[in-house]
């Protein structure tokens, strides 16, 4: 079992013929990932990465029976592009761009109130079901098939925390990157509820950083609703108030909401261990297994 | 982006809400001309990215020429918290008899605009929320249609505000929301919102964050951005380069790939006993010129005493990281600072392949880097 993606998952690459989507859509191909189709305007009749480009999401649908879209559409026409999956009724959009505009994402996420598809990201490296396939650009090599369920607003540190797992040979069901906005498309709550209702993951890691007040909702979500064990990770101990760190949702507001304090405490308060290192959480998932 | 008071006033009068007539002014002289032009009494404030610049001593009212102009010599050049003074918005004081909040921002946790209002303007709202929450009431706006008149009155009414002020606060809270909208605006606030004695309603204060990912479809606010950076040099050359930079105060130099892994990376510093200098982040896929680029801005630093280099390589390339690391610090006699790297992820191996050992440290886990960084800073500042 896993969640959202499996060796069954159509893909259609919205923006197949740049660079970033050409080289990740034949590094999801090598990985084992179904893609189908790529989708770009103007591009339609064309090939890239070795499969049939369409004008428009809808075409690829009606074509090649895609079901899920992975989006790298630059900033400025990503909104666009992910309204376009969403119009489509797709069952899932990957948007991977960084740096959309958060109006634009403000209208999107008005849209998904709408619609059943379900996004990830902006802004995220994507998800990876290991040994079936992968959606968007986590390094495949890392991850090991197993029974972790991880869930995480940040790439490389997703990437970390799965080295330290993998090397002491503990696998994932499914790694999912949520993205490091202010508006993203899937919570830490979504993802945990996929976890608990996934009969092979037997422990989740939780990767979390300053900014907002996902991992304090997250935090209550666990508290009633998720018997799996957790252990979690936040970034930003030392970030210093009003400065953003990187990532646009990254930010501890001048009024103090957003600190790692808060988050930790929340958690600890919910029973989930927070680890001072990303060696400590490996060490707190390897104790639930 | 923050823009400066008298660039968000600009954007605000020229929308059409009330604002005081202010001149902007580098200098003494101009100072008091623009005082004279508006008439006694005026405010001289400091144009810095700064909170409580009153407190600090950066606005001072004055009701004659000479009071201008010791007020005007004495704000322009002072250093209020670390920021110089250089220029100074004059602006005819407003005779109020009441002070209210308006602003706009995004509620991330709905992912949704939201307005608000309230009765106690005029302090720091952020502290009204956490101690008085119900004195701010709040509006969310469907970003796909903007805020329905009614929406305005609504939250006008709900703060409690003289009935007889409903219209021109309900005007000027639409305007700020269209402003907001087609500026791109992260906030969008007025605190104060002066009442005056014949009821009408001013701008006294102005603040517009813009978001900076949209910035290359706003230009005119682009343009005000190198006005609006100011401060640390280190800031403007990150800007330069195009990283995501922050300054702090330790001694230990930090570059990394990716926003998570760079703030772990000074988490570590911290939690193994040193204080890290600054966040440095090459972004995702950076190439030998890049790498080689964090490392001149972390040398550049005075402060910094040795340096982590953790890269974890998703779309970034170990090897192409080794070769920027190489380039920096082959053109050096001596390097100027300990270099510790761990490489990790895409093309590690072919990295350590390509890495001059004499040059820099290297360690395999991020927490060996991290001690190895702390241990050498330790040992350079003990010097």
């Amino acid at each position: 079992m896993s969640v959202l993606v499996d060796d069954d998952t159509r893909v259609v690459v919205q923006g197949i013929t740049g660079g970033e989507g050409k080289f990740h859509a034949k590094q999801m191909m090598e990985y084992g990932t179904n893609v189908v189709a790529g989708a770009v305007p103007g591009k339609g009749g064309q090939e890239a990465a070795g499969v049939p480009v369409y004008d428009t999401v809808q075409q690829a649908v009606e074509a090649e029976n895609a079901d899920t879209s992975v989006i790298f559409v630059p900033p400025a026409f990503a909104g666009d592009a992910i309204f376009e999956a969403l119009d489509t009724d797709l069952d899932l959009a990957v948007a991977i761009t960084e740096g959309i505009p958060t109006q634009d994402m403000a209208r999107v996420n008005k849209r998904l109130s709408e619609t059943d598809t379900r996004l990830i990201g902006p802004n995220c490296p994507g998800l990876i079901t290991p040994g079936e396939a992968k959606l968007g650009i986590l390094p495949g090599n890392i991850f090991a098939e197993g029974n972790v369920g991880l869930v995480s607003r940040s790439g490389t540190l997703t990437y970390q925390v799965v080295d330290n797992l993998t090397s002491r040979g503990i696998g994932q069901t499914t790694a999912i990157g949520i993205g490091g906005d202010p508006i993203i498309g899937t919570s830490f709550i979504d993802a945990l509820e996929l976890f608990e209702n996934d009969d092979e993951t037997e422990a989740i890691a939780m990767c979390g950083e300053i900014g907002g007040e996902d991992e304090e909702q997250a935090a209550a979500y666990i508290d009633e609703h998720v018997d799996t064990p957790v252990a979690g990770f936040i970034a930003g101990r030392t970030a210093p108030p009003g400065k953003r760190m990187g990532h646009a949702g990254a930010i501890v507001s001048g009024s103090g909401t957003g600190t790692a304090e808060s988050k930790i405490s929340a958690l600890n308060d919910a029973g989930v261990p927070v680890g001072d290192t990303p060696e400590e959480v490996a060490d707190h998932i390897e104790s639930f297994l | 982006m923050k823009l400066h008071e008298y660039q968000a006033k600009q954007v605000f009068a020229d929308a059409g809400i009330p604002t005081p007539s202010s001149q902007l002014a580098s200098d003494v002289d101009g100072a008091v001309a623009a005082a004279e032009e508006i008439g006694y009494p005026v405010a001289i404030k400091a144009q810095v990215q700064v909170g409580g610049r009153g407190k600090a001593g950066g606005i001072e009212l004055v009701d004659d020429e000479e009071n201008a102009r010791e007020a005007a010599d004495s704000i322009l050049g002072m250093d209020l918290k670390g920021y110089h003074v250089d220029r100074v918005l004059v602006e005819e004081a407003v005779d109020f008899t009441d002070e209210l909040y308006v602003g706009i921002t995004m509620d991330r946790a709905e992912g949704t605009p939201v307005a608000m209002v309230s009765r106690k303007g005029g302090v720091n709202i952020e502290e009204v929320a956490e101690e008085d929450p119900d004195a701010i009431a709040r509006e969310h706006i469907d970003p796909s249609f903007g805020m329905m008149p009614y929406q305005a009155r609504k939250v006008v009414y709900d703060a409690g505000i003289d009935p007889e002020l409903t219209r021109d606060v309900s005007g000027v809270l639409n305007t700020l929301y269209d402003l907001w909208s087609e500026k791109d605006g992260a906030d969008a606030e007025i605190n104060p919102l002066m009442v005056t004695s014949d009821d009408a309603v001013i701008a006294a204060d102005a603040v517009m964050n813009v978001d900076e990912d949209a910035l290359f479809r706003q230009p005119e606010l682009a343009e005000m951005e190198e006005d609006a950076a100011g401060g640390d040099d280190l800031e403007a050359k990150a800007d330069e380069y195009g990283f995501d930079y922050v300054r702090l105060s330790g001694n230990v130099g930090i570059i990394g790939n990716g926003a998570g892994l760079v703030m772990t990376t000074l988490d570590l510093v911290d939690y193994y006993g040193g204080e890290p200098a600054n966040f440095l982040d090459v972004g995702g896929g950076a190439k030998a010129a890049r790498i080689a680029n964090a490392l001149d801005m972390v040398f550049s630093d005075d402060n910094v005493d040795s340096v982590v280099f953790n890269i974890f390589g998703g779309i970034t390339r170990g090897d192409e990281v080794a070769k920027g690391i190489n380039e920096a610090l082959e053109q050096f006699d001596e390097i100027p600072k300990p270099v510790v790297v761990r490489l990790a992820g895409t093309n590690w191996e072919e990295g350590m392949e390509i890495l001059n050992e004499d040059l820099v440290t290297v360690e395999q886990t991020l927490e060996e880097a991290v001690q190895r960084a702390v241990s050498y800073a330790d040992e350079v500042s003990e010097q």
